[in-house]
């Protein structure tokens, strides 16, 4: 078995939960941080087998990594496998010049952090705690302590929100000079009570999200960023650093990866599992020496396939059609070239930028 | 099949007075007239109690609508008869089908016939159907005894109704009868007036065998049931009988009449009504308005009247589930062999797959096999918007009839189209709103005339294709519900008539061509495309939408293309999700019919069949 070498790590901690949050998360909870982090660590021993003794790529995601109690964070980032990429994410309002120290000097290479919005009306809706210069004051902090890998996350299709907030959201994150960007649109889950409350509205949202996701793509690239990934833009460094978030990309490439913590899912070789998202089930079986509650799944070869094809054409590179013949449909493919969504060679296929606009019915057209 | 059924020995016995030869003079064939809902079925289930027919207890709620289909929609659509005792006389009661699409039916059952009973709710007065009957039967020399029903209701007005009736047949009013056959009062009078008013059969009883064939069933396990009158001689169990338009030769197997079972006798005589048992497999090989004679002494003349009845009503038929095709074809020929009236052919369609191409003889007819196809065969269909039949002749070619417009030319030399005489009651203050509806369908203004101080009676001929449209959910509208209506056809006419194809991409969708009159083109092709860019999602790539007459475009709309169908995030624990939610997009792609390059769902093409069919145009 090839080693992994992707973790991803789960801090589901948050001081609120938003209104639009699907993640797996627990408010609060302070005097359960340390628990955690030990359970977090016993996963680790257990799964310990299958990585590699160097990671390329370590992420510690949410919930908010930065809302853990320091001392815990700390002594977890000490307790990982070295990696090439450390990136934590973080709420721009708990990052303090102390936290920024704190990540530095436990290696982490790469900060992502949560900006959403700076309009102060949109944060509101969105239930956000941060205020629109705690981002700015968030980026200086990091950018004080060392760090020159700082990524922003952007959300469009916000209630209330106007092409013009979009373009101001985009002057005002760019002004910040992030070396990373990842724009999202807002995805209210049926059912909740942010859906709820926002019903007509959200209607409205999505009629304009065509728009809004052209005037990211065309605003960002303008300012001379790569867009290497649905979502995903990198600034291109003079210096020839290649500013692509690492891991996440270890995703589109159909990696391997382990993820630990509660609702955390991994990948490895034939079988996907995800981790019971209850907070009290994940500690008590790791405290008790079993692994937590999983619910798996058992991928075929053909599956593994069709999903290196789905990711692979999230990518601005060409795909390498080579072993994924069977997951190609060559009608498909030829109708997107016609289209002009698609270019192919013999070996490889790439999505044009109207393609990519179109993702997803390009790819249920070129996947067999 | 209710209709065909065996009768006790004891009811045998009860009724063996009339079970024997009958004197002609002591014979009364009659039918009745009435509108749906004025009482025809409860006054033939109060005749046959009065005449100890049937018991009470052996009553069944409106015994001679057999079908459950019928039952529900208050309507008869295959005639039957039943013999009844009345103080020595032999009388015949023939059901008559109630609705305009049956119409040549109607009057082989009238036919059958030396008297009718018109029978009108007092409480509503002469409608349009009723109406037409009656001229059906008076045109057919029928005597007609006329009878104001529901005379125990409130709002009835028993004396405007029998100055109507009376007005209608020249008649006086003093002998309109005034019962209810609800409570069975006046229902006695009813049957003295028929042995009174309604003159006996005058046939030979010496002379060649001959019977009109007023109608036919089929049982399973007997094969086709003629129903008969005997006109000259008379018919002997297991002789040799012939019919003398379509040729068909069988054995007489079993002779008898309903009274109300079916109860068999060794012949049948000179002005009796009955039942012959064929032994035949199909229908369509005992036609209804034939003539059925002796092979071994045949006469010589058939009996006047006989007509191949066409349909004049196209529409295509389809499975939802194009795997339900051979269920469909099972379903129809199990049809066909109980209604010789309906006829269809495979046909393929690029937007809607395999089907029939089906002609009817109306609207009613079409809903009513429809209906039948889903209740009793538990198929989901697809019906395309129905159309007429054309004659058409193109340049140095001979006359042709179409039911397709996808077979319709181009280009044509000439073109004719069925035309109606429609018939239309309404209450005064509606004659402007039925006008204004007719002119609007091409309608040719015939004939107005008051048929009481309130309610006037218009005559219009219209071109059948306005009628198969929305006519009758329009004129119930725009009337409020008064109108009533009823046509019938009245020949074919030249017409300024159009093929109308729609293009969706460039691509002609042949479910959706129309043929329609050259004024109205634009709008119903602007109409079709307006409709279809609502109906067709948007594709990967901009996608036009045309109507045109040949290669000349009338009106035009795009589906723009999508500018954005890509969900923003995807990263370790979305993968699962997001390969399922690519499966289901792939299923879905697999759903839809496609046009040339352009996936539509079926539900678009089901949007536009129905603008096409108007109002009507709903779905199982």
């Amino acid at each position: 078995m090839t080693p992994v070498r992707h973790l991803y790590v789960h801090l589901p901690f948050c001081a609120h939960r938003c209104g639009y949050c699907d993640f797996v998360t627990a408010v609060g909870r302070r005097d359960q941080h340390r628990a955690y982090v030990d359970a977090l660590l016993r996963e680790l021993e257990r799964e310990r087998p299958v990585l590699a003794d160097e990671l390329e790529t370590v992420f510690l995601g949410g919930g908010t990594p930065t809302y853990t109690e320091p001392a815990e964070l700390e002594r977890l980032l000490a307790s990982l496998p070295p990696a090439v990429e450390v990136t934590v994410e973080a709420n721009p309002e708990t990052v303090t010049p102390g936290l920024a120290r704190l990540l530095r000097r436990s290696r982490v290479t790469r900060i992502s952090v949560g900006a959403q919005t700076f309009r102060p009306e949109l944060l509101r809706v969105l239930e956000r705690v941060a205020g629109p210069d705690d981002v700015r004051r968030a980026v200086h902090h990091l950018r004080d302590a060392g760090f020159d890998n700082v990524s922003l996350d952007l959300v469009y299709g916000i209630p209330g929100q106007s092409a013009s907030d979009l373009e101001a959201d985009l002057g005002d994150a760019l002004a910040l000079g992030p070396e990373h960007l990842s724009c999202y649109e807002l995805e209210a889950k049926p059912g909740t009570r942010f859906t709820h409350a926002w019903g007509a509205e959200l209607t409205r949202q999505t009629d304009a999200m065509e728009d809004y996701f052209e005037r990211v793509v065309t605003r960002l690239t303008g300012a001379g960023f790569r867009w290497y990934e649905t979502a995903n833009f990198c600034r291109v460094d003079r210096s020839g650093r290649d500013l692509r978030a690492r891991h996440n990309l270890a995703y589109w490439l159909g990696r391997d990866y382990l993820g630990l913590g509660m609702g955390a899912v991994s990948t490895i070789e034939n079988r996907r599992w995800r981790n019971t998202p209850r907070l009290g089930r994940y500690l008590e079986a790791l405290a008790a020496g079993r692994a937590p509650e999983r619910e798996v799944e058992t991928l075929d070869a053909a599956v593994r396939s069709r999903e290196r094809v789905m990711l692979g054409l999230r990518l601005d590179e060409p795909l390498a059609l080579a072993g994924l013949e069977a997951a190609v449909d060559p009608d498909g493919l030829v109708r997107a070239g016609e289209l002009g969504l698609a270019t192919s060679t013999d070996n490889t296929v790439a999505l044009t930028a109207r393609g990519r606009f179109l993702g997803d019915a390009v790819t249920a057209a070129i996947v067999a | 099949m209710g209709s065909v059924c065996g009768g006790g020995e004891e009811e045998a016995r009860k009724r063996s007075t009339i079970a024997r030869g009958m004197d002609q003079s002591r014979i009364r064939n009659f039918s009745i007239i009435a509108h749906i809902d004025h009482g025809k079925s409860t006054l033939a289930d109060r005749i046959l109690e009065l005449t100890d027919t049937v018991s009470a207890r052996e009553m069944r709620e409106q015994l001679l609508d057999s079908m459950e289909l019928e039952r529900e929609r208050g309507i008869t659509i295959k005639a039957q008869a039943v013999r009844v005792a009345w103080k020595g006389h032999e009388l015949n009661l023939i059901d008559t089908p109630g609705h305009v699409d049956f119409t040549y039916e109607v009057s082989r059952s009238l036919q059958a016939c030396e008297g009718a009973l018109l029978v009108v709710d007092a409480a509503q007065g002469i409608e349009a159907q009723t109406l037409a009957n009656a001229y059906l039967a008076i045109e057919g020399g029928l005597e007609i005894v006329p009878v104001a029903n529901k005379i125990d209701l409130p709002q009835a007005d028993p004396v405007a109704t029998a100055i109507e009736v009376a007005d209608l047949l020249g008649d006086d009013p003093a002998r309109v009868l005034r019962i209810s056959a609800k409570t069975g009062a006046g229902v006695a009078d009813v049957l003295d007036a028929i042995v009174e008013r309604v003159p006996a059969p005058a046939g030979d009883a010496g002379a060649p065998a001959r019977a009109l064939v007023f109608d036919s069933a089929y049982d399973q396990y007997r094969g086709v049931v003629a129903f008969v009158r005997v006109v000259d001689g008379s018919f002997s169990v297991r002789e040799e009988l012939r019919t003398m338009a379509t040729g068909t030769r069988f054995d007489a197997e079993e002779l008898g009449f309903f009274s109300p079972t079916m109860t068999p006798v060794d012949s049948l005589g000179a002005g009796e009504v009955g039942y012959v048992v064929t032994g035949l497999k199909d229908v369509s090989r005992l036609r209804v308005g034939d003539t059925l004679t002796a092979v071994k002494r045949p006469a010589a003349q058939p009996l006047p009247g006989y007509k191949d009845v066409k349909p004049m009503v196209f529409a295509g038929l389809f499975p939802t589930e194009s795997d339900d095709y051979p269920e469909l074809r099972d379903a129809l020929e199990r049809l066909k062999l109980n209604d010789a009236a309906l006829v269809y052919e495979p046909e393929t369609s690029q937007a809607l797959g395999f089907g029939f191409r089906c002609g009817f003889l109306g609207l009613l007819h079409m809903e009513i096999v429809r209906e039948r196809l889903e209740r009793e065969f538990d198929l989901d269909l697809l019906v395309t918007a129905p159309n007429v039949a054309y004659r058409v002749r193109e340049k140095n070619a001979d006359w042709v009839e179409v039911h397709n417009p996808a077979e319709f030319p181009r280009e044509v030399e000439e073109v004719e189209e069925p035309y109606v005489k429609a018939s239309i009651i309404v209450p005064k203050e509606y004659v402007g709103a039925v006008m204004e509806l007719n002119n609007e369908r091409r309608g040719t203004f015939d004939h107005l005339e008051y048929l009481s101080p309130e309610r006037v009676h218009l005559t219009y001929e219209l071109p059948l294709a306005e009628i198969v449209l929305d006519y009758y959910d329009q004129l119930k509208s725009r009337t409020r519900g008064y109108a009533s209506f009823d046509y019938d056809l009245a020949g074919f006419k030249a017409g300024e008539l159009v093929r109308v194809d729609v293009l969706v991409a460039q691509e002609p969708v042949d479910a959706l061509s129309l043929i329609i009159h050259r004024d109205l083109a634009y709008d119903r092709g602007r109409l079709l495309v307006e409709k279809l860019r609502e109906e067709i999602p948007r594709q990967m790539f901009d996608v036009p939408i045309q109507a045109a007459i040949g290669s000349r475009v009338i009106a035009r709309e795009t589906v723009k293309a999508k500018r954005k169908d890509v969900l923003a995030k995807c990263y370790g624990g979305d993968i699962t999700r997001k390969r399922k939610l690519l499966e289901k997009q792939k299923a879905g792609k697999r759903r839809m019919k496609q046009v040339g390059a352009v996936e539509v769902p079926q539900e678009a093409f089901l949007a536009v069949l129905n603008i096409g069919q108007g109002g009507d145009g709903r779905r199982s």
